[in-house]
């Protein structure tokens, strides 16, 4: 056997953004079009601030946007995007009503068109809904039956208590009691213009892309009321909350901590924290509790943004015979990263990797439209990218041990554990105060 | 109705050759974006693993990202992130690929990766007996502890073929996967890894001349050891339905999945396509037949789903595989209902043909979902990989917009016509865990 050696990385090019132009409409929506033109289609994206929305109107009349207009019914929309290439698709988060899709180049002014039909005309017919409704109970139904919904469920109760984001799926009850008459009071109400915004990306010229936005949406007016969130609660720490689910052969682990938002000073150093822990595959928990233990499939831990505020979410999948010693492992990464420096190398890793993973997502015009989307979400646009990734080649050591000290320690962390309680809570107790969660 | 959209197509170059150790290699670049692509893929999987050994190419796929000559355990997903990059690997009926995508920076480091690990990984009973673990909380994850787990792609083979090599259990039995050897392992990488047997390929931001030169530095010492034969896996159709069912201990609610025969995906491509079309007509989006049908109109199924090949990977199965259909029904649904229904349908788009526009927007959509899944390189560099390792013709992925949009509205009314209840195998999920 010959020894050979690692070929050396070639540095990396300086980050280049692709061309893009911004207008606000007379109507208040702004379009953002970006061109990459490496294949002749166009993907749409489209935020509709949604904050505050009554949940289960909300949920169904995402579920029930393309159901019908004036002259069309849900099968002539359908038709009709399908002709250019085309599909369109709504779905909901606290902050947003985000309308995604995408169609070939040649069929943008027609998606357009169509879009602004439905935005401009849903009727949200009786029969239609009541098709919708059904479905949207049954897949709430079985929902509640996959344990990483349910583990989510309790962590985000535990961890926004009172704030609206703590409940982000309707109760199947609360779906059925849903009338049409209430959707259309939705729409009517928050189905509008004003401080939404369009991403068009693909293989487009941005200035005429723009112009075909303003002459497919131009009649679409009004505002919405404010629907600011206040900012989330602070974490409040307390025993580990023990979620049943009797006959489970794996325990969902879910550690939640204080992060920081995109745009704070320290957030590259806290993003760098993150992944030395648990961020990636080559992280200390992944390569503990997976490659050396054999406790997991794979475990993961990333900041997840919501407008009025961010949460760092830990997550792993382990087997029930071994829950107890999973958790002392995870608590030992997270008091090992919060109380020592990281390696000069596994830090300079994580480095490349944070650096590289954005070049990855925005190679592709789908890649680019969610990062745009998702950017202006926060008020934000893609050259942000460029001061992110000055701020991850810069962040030294010191301040990601900062960093690490003040948002990973395990005594901030808020645990909520679904699993097999008979089997479980012996092993947990060990480790901690738990408390077996009413529901 | 709005003129017929025309259906564009993709010009990836495409360049071919053999190293002289028998190495497959293809090339595609594209510098639109500054990343690249590389997968080798081995003609080898999920069909080809002994009777007793089920399981076995998945676990010999997660044991070949143990370490291998010059790489300690752990260093290879270190070396691909490290460069800013991506990796993983899948196992699948008849391959097993390994992939990487990097910022083009790192492209020389993923092809001395690839390489090292064709050499030989290191098999040891410590990193067999981890893995063991690891896949085993893979299948928890993914098949027990969930509900619809395996459903129906681990369910229905055994309804649809009588063999070992197309019936079993692509996940493996505990028992199968906890009596795996070292040995086995150096087994099946001898019969079954040879660079005769692969097909390398690298997509994306790089010059041929500069890839070609790190190809041969990394891979051309590799040593030369032939294809094991290929074995014909074909076996006889059904000539009475078949109908199973089982009960799935969480799943809330019924669901339903029936599978026909299909032509050879490879021998017979052109009779193969029209069932590709004939799945879409049926099942994409709210103006497709089926959705129409039995979702909104009788609501007797709350989504609808039809595809070809078990694991969805249509152009990169051999045969002999399927045409599926999978429906999820609302509560007390009556999955014979759904099925009468079904055949009521293909019957109607076999006598009656298609409807003015049908066929040509099916199409259309069908051309976006190609094209939007080659916008990235290793949608690109993975299929790209098969289909060279399976037909010798990797550019196919430029073509298959067109070659869709030549289907014709007979052949996809004669691709109906043969999907009759007395060749179908089904499985019905029987819901035991309704609140």
């Amino acid at each position: 056997m010959t020894v050979k050696t690692l070929p050396d990385l070639k540095p990396d090019a300086e980050l280049n953004l692709p061309p893009e132009r911004e207008r606000t409409l007379a109507n208040g929506l702004t379009v953002i079009a970006i061109r990459r033109s490496a294949v002749p289609l166009v993907e749409v994206r489209l935020r509709i601030p949604f904050g505050r929305a009554p949940l289960a109107p909300a949920t169904l009349l995402s579920q029930a946007l393309f159901t019908g207009t004036g002259d069309m019914s849900s099968i002539d929309i359908a038709a009709e995007l399908q002709a250019v290439g085309g599909s369109l698709g709504a779905g909901l988060d606290p902050d947003r009503l985000l309308i995604s899709g995408n169609a070939l180049t040649d069929g943008l002014d027609r998606t357009l068109e169509l879009l602004a039909s439905v935005l401009t005309g849903a009727t949200y017919p009786a029969e239609e809904v009541s098709v919708e409704r059904e479905r949207l109970t049954d897949h709430i139904q079985v929902a509640l039956s996959q344990p990483a919904h349910v583990a989510r469920v309790a962590l985000l109760k535990r961890v926004f208590g009172a704030h609206p984001y703590a409940v982000q799926t309707p109760a199947p009850d609360q779906v059925r009691e849903i009338r049409p008459e209430a959707l259309r009071e939705l729409h009517a109400a928050r189905v509008r213009p004003s401080g939404a915004v369009l991403v068009l990306v693909g293989d487009i010229d941005p200035d005429q892309a723009i112009d075909s936005a303003e002459k497919a949406l131009g009649g679409w007016t009004g505002s919405a009321p404010d629907g600011s969130i206040p900012a989330t609660p602070a974490l409040t720490t307390g025993p580990l909350l023990l979620v049943d689910r009797p006959g489970s052969v794996q325990s969902s682990l879910r550690l939640a901590l204080p992060a920081l938002v995109r745009t704070d000073p320290d957030y590259a150093a806290l993003s760098l924290a993150n992944l030395v822990f648990g961020g990636y595959f080559s992280s200390r928990w992944t390569e503990n509790i997976r490659e050396d233990k054999g406790y997991t499939y794979g475990s993961y831990s990333s900041v997840e943004h919501y407008v009025a505020g961010s949460t760092l979410v830990a997550a792993a999948e382990v087997a029930t015979e071994v829950t107890g010693p999973s958790l002392l492992e995870t608590q030992y990464e997270l008091g090992r990263i919060a109380s020592l420096p990281p390696g000069e190398e596994e830090l300079e890793q994580a480095r490349r990797y944070a650096l590289g993973t954005l070049r990855l997502g925005m190679s592709t015009q789908a890649g680019l439209a969610g990062l745009a989307s998702m950017y202006a979400g926060f008020g934000l646009r893609l050259d942000h990218l460029r001061e992110h990734s000055a701020a991850l080649s810069a962040a030294t050591r010191e301040e990601v041990a900062a960093a690490a000290a003040k948002y990973l320690a395990p005594s901030r962390a808020v645990t909520v554990i679904l699993g097999d309680a008979e089997k479980i809570e012996a092993q947990l107790a060990a480790l901690t105060v738990v408390e077996r969660s009413a529901a | 109705m709005a003129p017929k959209i025309k259906i564009p197509a993709t010009k990836y170059p495409v360049e071919r050759l053999t190293l002289g150790n028998g190495l497959r290699v293809v090339l595609s670049p594209d510098r639109s974006a500054p990343v690249v692509g590389v997968a080798v893929v081995y003609d080898v999987g999920i069909r080809s693993e002994p009777e007793g050994r089920t399981g076995f190419a998945h676990l010999f796929e997660h044991l070949m990202f143990q370490g291998s000559e010059n790489l300690e355990k752990l260093a290879h997903f270190r070396h691909v992130q490290g460069a800013g990059g991506s990796f993983n690997g899948s196992t699948h009926l008849d391959y097993t690929d390994y992939f990487e995508v990097l910022p083009t920076g790192g492209l020389e480091r993923a092809l001395f990766l690839e390489a090292d690990r064709m050499r030989g990984p290191r098999l040891t009973e410590e990193n067999l007996r981890n893995q063991i673990d690891v896949v085993k909380e893979e299948i928890r994850v993914n098949v027990l502890n969930r509900p619809y787990g395996g459903f129906p792609w681990l369910k229905l083979p055994p309804v649809l073929f009588e063999t070992f090599a197309n019936a079993h259990d692509g996940y493996g039995s505990f028992s199968d996967l906890e009596s795996a050897t070292v040995r086995d392992a150096q087994e099946f990488f001898d019969r079954y890894y040879a660079c005769g047997n692969a097909v390398l390929s690298v997509t994306g931001d790089f010059d041929v001349a500069e890839a070609t030169a790190m190809i041969e530095r990394h891979f051309g010492d590799v040593p030369a050891r032939p294809a094991p034969v290929l074995p014909d896996f074909d076996e006889p159709g059904l000539t009475a339905e078949r109908r199973e069912s089982y009960t799935d201990r969480i799943a809330p609610l019924p669901a339903i999945a029936a599978a026909w025969r299909v032509p050879d995906p490879i021998g017979a491509f052109d009779a193969y396509l029209p069932f590709a079309v004939l799945a879409e007509v049926l099942t994409d989006g709210d103006a497709s037949r089926l959705v129409e049908r039995l979702v909104q109109r009788d609501r007797s199924a709350t989504t609808m789903g039809g595809y070809l090949g078990f694991m969805g990977d249509e152009y990169q199965v051999r045969n002999p595989t399927a045409f599926l259909l999978q429906a999820h029904l609302p509560p007390g649904g009556d999955a014979d209902k759904v099925l009468r229904t079904v055949d009521e349908e293909l019957d109607r788009l076999a006598t009656g043909g298609l409807k003015p526009g049908e066929l040509d927007r099916t199409q259309a959509r069908m051309a976006t979902n190609l094209l939007q899944e080659t916008d990235g390189v290793l949608g690109r560099a993975q299929p790209m990989a098969v289909l060279e390792l399976q037909r010798g013709r990797p550019e196919l992925l430029n073509d298959l917009p067109r070659l869709i949009s030549e289907v014709t509205a007979e052949q996809v009314a004669a691709a109906a016509a043969t999907l009759r209840p007395e060749n179908r195998a089904s499985v019905e999920v029987i819901p035991g865990g309704a609140a």
